[in-house]
């Protein structure tokens, strides 16, 4: 019990004072779980950071479960998990009622108008970086181009597009030439 | 029809079992949501991604919790971040038990080869459906929100300024917002 409730304040902290997600979390996660509790080598933490990566679900969540599981199993997997939401809900709980009620002030409708701004900017950056990493070869130009014209002018359901992706990429890589030795 | 708690743990669950690479991937699946349920609308979800940005917590999560208290308050934060581990809980557990390199399976290798682009994709058109929401309000162009887009695009763009928290450009942004009353 001792050592999962490490493991709930050890995802805790990461959680709390992470921002972003993701690759940004990586510095964090080295420090609290390499360098001060010595609980997982660096080698491991970068594998489960892969595995996170090509699995579904919030990248943070996944690197907490596998670590937790690697430590303690099942509930070490699941009181990391659980470490690793709480400061979110109650951040974002707070906020999102706090923003409820304020949101008719002038003072925030000025303010709104700027952080419009500031979110399309962030966010068009996010997709460039997502471009650099993902974007290397013709046939994932294709699929990107074709993924973001299907998704701008049809109602099909993301769910059935990423499932195409991946069956695409599956077929794609039984015909001779295929890429992925270069990758 | 089934209980809001139930419905809403339940979209958060799909979520959680699709989307592929992280937080940003979530955002289309929130989109589909404003389609299907009236829990928050597309100009809601510009101020969701601010916060969730500005805050600390992994972006997913945080977008998730803010959907769910949108639907149905305190609970529904609770309800939606739940529903949106548990796949992740049940793949990486069995993933760890049972499928050494998993990672370097063939199959695996594929899909994700399709899926990466994609899912750029995917993201993109959901940015570019977030842009429309947040510059044209009642059919009106805002120039003032389209100027300081541009000009923390371009300062993003600077090696020196990427690296600056995304809660400082969401503070001057709000403050150029509030001292020119835009």
């Amino acid at each position: 019990m001792k050592e999962l409730m490490q493991l709930y304040w050890a995802f805790f902290r990461i959680g709390g004072l992470t921002f972003g997600g993701g690759l940004t979390m990586l510095p964090m996660l080295k420090y609290e779980l390499v360098e001060k509790k010595k609980w997982i080598d660096e080698d491991t933490l970068l594998e489960c950071y892969a595995i996170g990566q090509c699995t579904p679900g919030i990248i943070a969540v996944n690197t907490a479960t596998f670590v937790g599981y690697r430590r303690r199993g099942v509930w070490g997997g699941i009181f990391s998990t659980l470490g690793m939401i709480t400061p979110s809900l109650v951040i974002i709980t707070t906020i999102a009622l706090v923003l409820q009620n304020f949101m008719d002030y002038a003072v925030v409708q000025h303010a709104l108008v700027g952080i419009r701004g500031a979110v399309c900017a962030l966010m068009m950056n996010t997709v460039i970086n997502l471009g650099k990493k993902s974007l290397n070869k013709v046939v994932t130009w294709v699929l990107c181009i074709g993924m973001f014209a299907l998704a701008w002018l049809t109602d099909i359901p993301t769910i059935a597009l990423v499932l195409a992706a991946a069956l695409v990429g599956i077929i794609y890589n039984k015909f001779p030439g295929g890429m992925m030795h270069h990758d | 029809m089934t209980s809001l708690p139930l419905t809403l743990g339940f979209e958060f669950f799909k979520i959680g079992l699709f989307a592929i690479g992280g937080g940003p991937a979530t955002l289309p699946f929130l989109m589909d949501l404003t389609k299907t349920h009236d829990w928050y609308t597309m100009s809601d979800l510009t101020n969701m991604v601010a916060v969730s940005e500005a805050t600390p917590g992994p972006l997913g999560l945080n977008m998730a919790t803010f959907a769910g208290v949108e639907a149905m308050g305190i609970w529904g934060g609770l309800v939606a971040s739940i529903g949106l581990v548990i796949p992740s809980v049940i793949i990486i557990t069995l993933i760890a038990k049972f499928l050494e390199g998993f990672n370097d399976n063939p199959i695996v290798k594929s899909a994700m080869f399709g899926i990466k682009p994609a899912v750029t994709g995917i993201i993109a058109a959901a940015v570019l459906n977030l842009f429309i929401v947040s510059l044209y309000i009642d059919g009106k162009f805002i120039v003032p929100s389209a100027i300081i887009a541009v000009v923390i695009f371009v300062c993003l763009q600077i090696k020196k300024f990427a690296k600056i928290h995304p809660f400082f450009w969401f503070a001057a942004a709000a403050a150029v917002g509030i001292v020119f009353k835009l």
